[in-house]
């Protein structure tokens, strides 16, 4: 033991100023959670069964196209529940040149063929679902966190969580409704010409032509604040989307001051595509349909080259300029929705960092107090190790990257309550070994040695409850494990290694020792 | 040297049919209150919307109501929160409460003038998905948490002492719980974390006594003694250590209490109740139990000896 003395001052010396070094300076160390900075929290369910099911619907009706491009007439084509579409043949004769259309759809599987009748069902493969609703959530965290880029969030994580989950935490947002929108919504884009032979009573009576939906503009009353919804209908096909665009600005709106507008420009293909349509449909309206909702329907008065188009809703300069990141990032490949939201403002977290600081405060004043009290220079000791238990505990969670919660200041203040633990029962071990006559040196180390079996146990099972919490907890409360986990790890080191060291200091290098400070 | 107790010798174990009334009579208590009054779960488990507004000046609740009312936001529980200026409006998961409440919350508060200025200080959402899964969370945690416990223990002692350790742990939590129910806490994701500290601190205390059960049964010198003796004497010798440990844990959480704030006050409750009662079931229940177990071995044993010689 005593040769080892300079090594472990050496190896004390080490963890110290390592400590230090991850710490310094604190404030931009210690990552604080999102309930002590104030922040968002928020958990998306992105919604993968409708993303499939509008596949299917689309290879539906790409499937539909092929058979009237080789002249194959259908009597039926319809989706079938998310992942399968049923073809019926007008004649069975055409059987096998259909089955040829079919083969050109390989992520979809045959199934229920029954020649006779002309009829088939095409469905996409398990291997297909999963690796679309693989795909989905993956490009759904990806749209989002170009869109929060470019928003400019300092310090936010997007993390994906199982198979259709997203975790998003952004710290320090002050207007989390303008963040959640920004984030939730879906963008897609689309136009679509209005069913202009459906009289709009009609459609709302229930009578819509196959083909055709109703779909509706919000519009609020620049007086009453009241919001009106305008029906409109308007037929299925979507002739162009928000795929095809380059770019999207922020512009003020001509016609309605105090409003902004969103101009767009369309990629060479989306541009061609925009010229036909609207020369082939000067005098019909032309829809522009953000995520199901109608913007403007305008009247298409000549062809429109150059594919450049707007966007106008009464929008805020903040609503126009979000819309211009949507569309300029692309549309989320499904839609997500609000499973949890955990919003904290920042005054509130202010508040919890000072009450939680001094509750630690406090309790730890009366901890090092009482130990003083109660074991005078031993106790003063434990209190020193307290100390390094703490340093080392921030130390660790700063070079993990740990982040430091509400809860998790409270495993602080618990971590301090059971080091203290730890070092009294070495020291109630060490009085037992004086009372039965053993001298000074002889009792320190028989306390230290039959405390440490006990030490161990009881370290192991919070160490297995708190490995539990990290497990199913979530959020704040990973916090607390976190803190507890490495704090008690911390302090086999400091209330074991650290104190016996400093008794052997203190004990091992005088000559004759007369008494313990216990 | 300043001592809390010198050479204690009481007789614990030997009192322990006292105890297990009193046990008995906590833990039906506990579940009483359970089963008739129930726990108030937070929305991290029912699901469900939470508004946290500070107002310039304390408001009055009516008009709160009302506000809420003429917003449609439908039925809002509304509660003072540590500050007679702060509040908290929760709105129980429905068809209405949707991802945007707290915008709506935001409006109708904002609507009524005679509230005055507000400030929206917290807003949680809690999908019914969500509030499920994490009921199942903490049910898978608090019950891997014991198997892990358990699993340690036989390994490191015996299956009896294994079993009577999660016994007490068990014990500990009823208790918890039913305190919470009898005052009105509510059961919510932190509180969990403080259930699951409870078990590890108090089979902390059963481990150290049976660790010096067994350290004085390897150095020998308890051959005439009974086992109640026995456990009798490692309770006692390590009980300046048990109280002195529970003294400074009661301490922290006593002052996480009183000062940690509003948002800490049920997790600390927690806490507070179960050093209590996980002091006591160390040697009440953990103890006692693996006493009457064993007594209750040896004289089976014993009567198939003599079953044997006859």
């Amino acid at each position: 033991m005593r040769r080892n003395l300079w090594l472990r001052i050496g190896l004390v010396a080490v963890v110290v100023l390592v400590s230090l070094w991850y710490l310094y300076p604190p404030k931009q160390r210690i990552n604080l959670g999102l309930d002590l900075q104030g922040g968002i929290h928020l958990v998306l369910g992105v919604d993968t069964t409708k993303a499939i099911a509008n596949q299917t619907e689309r290879a539906a009706e790409d499937f539909k196209a092929a058979l009237e491009r080789k002249g194959i007439a259908a009597k039926r084509i319809a989706r079938e529940g998310d992942r399968a579409f049923v073809v019926e043949l007008a004649n069975p004769a055409s059987w096998n040149d259909a089955l040829t259309v079919a083969a050109q759809f390989q992520t979809f599987e045959r199934r229920n063929s029954d020649q006779n009748a002309g009829r088939f069902a095409l469905a996409l493969s398990d291997r297909e679902v999963s690796q679309q609703r693989d795909l989905a959530t993956r490009g759904a965290v990806e749209k989002i966190r170009n869109r929060i880029d470019k928003f400019g969030v300092a310090e936010a994580t997007i993390t994906r969580q199982g198979d259709e989950r997203i975790l998003i935490q952004l710290p320090g947002v002050q207007d989390p409704d303008r963040a959640k929108a920004l984030i939730g919504q879906t963008g897609l884009l689309e136009f679509k010409l209005l069913d202009e032979r459906t009289p709009v009573e009609e459609a709302l009576a229930g009578r819509v032509p196959e083909g055709s939906e109703v779909l509706y503009q919000r519009r609020v009353d620049k007086d009453s604040k009241q919001e009106q919804k305008v029906p409109f209908v308007v037929q299925k096909r979507t002739l162009l989307t928000g795929n095809e665009l380059t770019d999207a600005s922020v512009q003020a709106d001509p016609n309605s001051p105090g409003n902004w507008q969103v101009s767009i420009t369309f990629s060479a293909v989306g541009a061609q595509r925009f010229g036909e349509i609207t020369e082939s449909n000067v005098g019909r309206h032309l829809a522009i349909i953000l995520d199901g909702t109608v913007y403007s329907a305008p009247r298409i008065n000549e062809r429109i080259p150059g594919g450049r188009a707007v966007i106008t809703g009464q929008f805020t300069v903040d609503q126009a300029r979000d819309l211009a990141i949507v569309l300029r990032e692309g549309a989320l490949p499904a839609a997500v929705s609000i499973l949890e939201e955990r919003t904290v403002g920042p005054t509130l977290g202010a508040d919890s960092v000072r009450q939680g600081m001094l509750a630690i405060a406090a309790s730890s004043v009366l901890v090092f107090l009482f130990m003083v009290f109660y074991y005078r220079l031993s106790g003063l000791i434990a209190d020193v190790a307290l100390v390094l238990n703490v340093l080392l505990l921030l130390a660790c969670m700063a070079a993990f990257g740990a982040t430091l919660t509400l809860p998790g200041i409270a495993g602080i203040a618990l971590t301090i309550g059971m080091a203290v633990d730890t070092n009294i029962l070495i020291f109630e071990r060490i009085r037992e070994e004086l009372k039965v006559g053993k001298t000074p040196r002889g009792a320190i180390e028989a306390g230290f040695n039959r405390a440490f079996r006990t030490i161990i146990d009881t370290h192991v099972t919070v160490l297995v409850t708190a490995a539990i919490l990290y497990n199913f907890g979530t959020g704040p409360v990973k916090g607390f494990a976190v803190s507890l986990f490495v704090g008690l790890s911390a302090s086999l080191f400091t209330a074991v290694f650290f104190t016996r060291l400093l008794f052997d200091l203190i004990y091992l290098g005088r000559r004759k020792v007369v008494s313990v400070s216990i | 040297m300043i001592e809390i107790f010198r050479n204690p010798n009481y007789n614990f174990i030997g009192r322990r049919r006292i105890a297990y009334a009193v046990s008995l009579l906590a833990m039906i208590l506990g579940l009483g209150s359970l089963a008739t009054r129930g726990l108030r779960y937070d929305i991290d488990f029912t699901g469900g919307a939470l508004v946290q507004v500070r107002f310039e000046q304390h408001p009055d609740i009516a008009k709160i109501r009302s506000a809420l009312g003429k917003a449609g936001v439908g039925e809002a529980i509304i509660q003072e929160f540590g500050d007679p200026r702060e509040y908290i409006i929760r709105l129980p998961l429905s068809a209405t409460t949707s991802q945007d409440v707290g915008k709506k919350i935001e409006q109708a508060l904002t609507a009524e003038p005679s509230l005055g200025k507000i400030e929206i200080r917290r807003v949680e959402f809690v999908g019914p998905q969500v509030g499920k899964e994490l009921q199942l969370q903490a049910v898978y945690a608090v019950l891997f948490g014991l198997i892990g416990i358990l699993i340690y223990l036989a390994a490191r002692f015996d299956l009896k002492g294994g079993v009577a350790a999660v016994a007490a742990v068990f014990h500990d939590v009823v208790v918890c719980l039913g305190a919470m129910s009898l005052f009105g806490k509510e059961f919510s994701l932190p509180v969990l974390a403080a259930l699951l500290t409870i078990i590890g601190f108090s089979v902390n205390d059963t481990i150290v006594a049976y660790d010096r059960l067994r350290e004085n049964r390897t150095k020998g010198g308890q051959r005439g003694k009974s086992f109640a003796a026995q456990m009798n004497d490692a309770v006692n010798q390590t009980l300046s250590r048990t109280v002195l440990t529970s003294l400074t844990v009661f301490f922290s959480t006593a002052i996480l209490l009183f000062l940690g704030g509003k948002v800490l006050e049920d997790f600390a409750f927690v806490l507070f109740v179960g050093v209590i009662t996980g002091t006591y079931s160390t040697i009440y229940v953990a103890g006692a139990l693996v006493v009457d177990w064993t007594i209750y071995v040896e004289g089976r044993r014993r009567g198939k000896k003599a079953v044997a010689r006859a």
